[in-house]
């Protein structure tokens, strides 16, 4: 693991990352249905350069669709979002390619190309969408390999790897592409618990070594509380409640809060 | 009735003129059935109704009229329109358009079993769509389709005789060529009976074999 630092402090493709502390994404009146069920309503929040904000909430209340949203995978019905200064939506697909070009997302079926080996699962981006060379993407897919503990793995298909192992590639995967921003969506619920500790532990370093800005849907509270800046309680498409980890999980304000948390912990 | 080994071997030669015709035709037909139908599949899934709705009525007029009559237009009406072609070439062509209707319907099913998470980390990899379907979906849904692409291969080799209708000389050509000519039905009729049982079971193995090697 002490290749790590480096790696991911390398210059950014895609040129004057932003000074941390600096705000990177941007979600105003954003408005999201799905049929009668509103599930964004009228949602404003942002989120500065660098940081690591987790989103904490029950579950249909927005927040993996906050994530989706950011990822383009789904639309707002009204709303603007940017993205280091860019709009995301609305925008051309042109622009879009390349404002989600900064973007990153691990997911919680881990969703790995199974036709393809671990490595090629890492390279395939950086090489068609990067223009990287072959032989530079398979050096880097490597180091990230090394990065998440699976050096000796780059041969194997997802097929052969363990649920924890398989998530492990998918955000080596989704750093191939020197992302600004790491979406983690509920990353470890569908795993095995015995293999939940390994994956938090990568995210952890992730975390710690480097500067991504982190996105992060979990039920994992003590995760939350290691590695969050800011935790946002989210209840039915809004933001109830917001602030620093130890604040929230110590002494919520929110009777909401404190339920939610109460069953969790 | 008796069994005539002279007759055999009589036929033999007319048989392997037949065989080579009707594996012809079956590699061919099939090589087209493949890549028409997967043009089929995928024009059926482009946002434009203006192409999904003609493809969809063309192909839905192919797939509910006979093979036979599809053959007998394509051998005599299309030289009236001055497309001229081999006998085996519009056989061949006739009959991978008939199948490519329902090879594309297997593709479809294929295409629809690939899960949604590979989409999503297409675009979240910002991959182009083209290059998407190239390397993440289309290599999944074919693995999939393989079988039933297959049963495919061994219906339209059942299907071969047809091609006799219009002059092509393939087994069934052959044998009713020579039966007339020398008033021995039993013999050419059965050797082509056998053949066929012999094709359909090589290739049914032949594809056990690819499918074992497509699960992993």
């Amino acid at each position: 693991m002490s290749t790590d630092a480096p790696l991911m402090k390398e210059p950014d493709a895609n040129a004057n990352p932003p000074v941390d502390g600096s705000e990177l994404i941007r979600l105003e009146q954003v408005t999201k249905r799905f049929g009668d069920n509103t599930v964004l309503d009228h949602l404003d929040f942002s989120v500065n350069a660098g940081k690591h904000v987790t989103l904490i909430g029950p579950s249909g209340s927005g927040k993996t669709t906050i994530l989706r949203l950011l990822m383009t995978l789904t639309k707002p019905d009204e709303g603007t979002i940017t993205v280091d200064g860019q709009q995301l939506f609305p925008a051309p697909e042109k622009q879009v390619r390349e404002v989600r070009k900064k973007i990153g997302m691990v997911f919680q079926q881990f969703n790995l190309f199974p036709n393809m080996t671990a490595l090629r699962n890492i390279t395939e981006a950086p090489v068609t969408v990067l223009g990287m060379s072959k032989g530079e993407a398979e050096e880097r897919a490597r180091d990230l390999l090394d990065l998440v503990g699976l050096a000796d793995k780059a041969d194997a298909r997802p097929s052969q790897l363990s649920g924890g192992q398989q998530q492990r590639v998918a955000i080596a995967r989704a750093l191939a592409m020197r992302p600004q921003v790491l979406l983690l969506d509920e990353v470890t619920s569908a795993l095995d618990p015995e293999l939940v500790a390994g994956v938090l532990d990568v995210l952890r370093n992730i975390a710690r070594t480097t500067d991504i800005t982190m996105l992060c849907v979990t039920h994992e509270m003590n995760f939350a509380r290691d590695i969050s800046d800011q935790v946002l309680m989210f209840d039915s498409g809004r933001v109830i409640e917001s602030g620093a980890p130890e604040k929230i999980f110590s002494e919520p304000e929110h009777d909401r809060t404190r339920e939610f948390l109460s069953a969790v912990l | 009735m008796k069994w005539d080994w002279d007759a055999v071997s009589d036929f033999m030669p007319h048989f392997w003129d037949g065989l080579l015709v009707t594996l012809q035709a079956l590699a061919l037909g099939s090589l087209i059935s493949f890549a028409l139908g997967l043009v089929w599949a995928l024009l059926m899934r482009t946002p434009s109704r203006w192409v999904r709705w003609p493809v969809g009525v063309v192909t839905e007029f192919v797939r509910n009229t006979p093979l036979l009559v599809q053959l007998f237009f394509l051998f005599y009406v299309l030289p009236e329109w001055g497309v001229t072609l081999s006998a085996l070439a519009t056989g061949v062509i006739g009959i991978g358009l008939h199948y490519s209707t329902y090879t594309m319907q297997v593709y479809r099913a294929g295409i629809e079993a690939v899960p949604p998470g590979q989409w999503e980390a297409a675009t979240a990899l910002n991959l182009p769509v083209a290059r998407t379907w190239r390397v993440v979906i289309l290599p999944q849904a074919i693995r999939r389709v393989v079988p039933a692409l297959g049963n495919y291969v061994i219906a339209m080799l059942k299907d071969t005789p047809m091609l006799m209708a219009i002059t092509v000389l393939e087994m069934l050509g052959q044998a009713r060529l020579y039966s007339q000519e020398h008033f021995q039905f039993t013999e050419p009729l059965t050797v082509i009976g056998v053949a066929f049982i012999l094709i359909s079971y090589l290739a049914s193995l032949l594809l056990r074999a690819l499918e074992r090697r497509l699960v992993h």
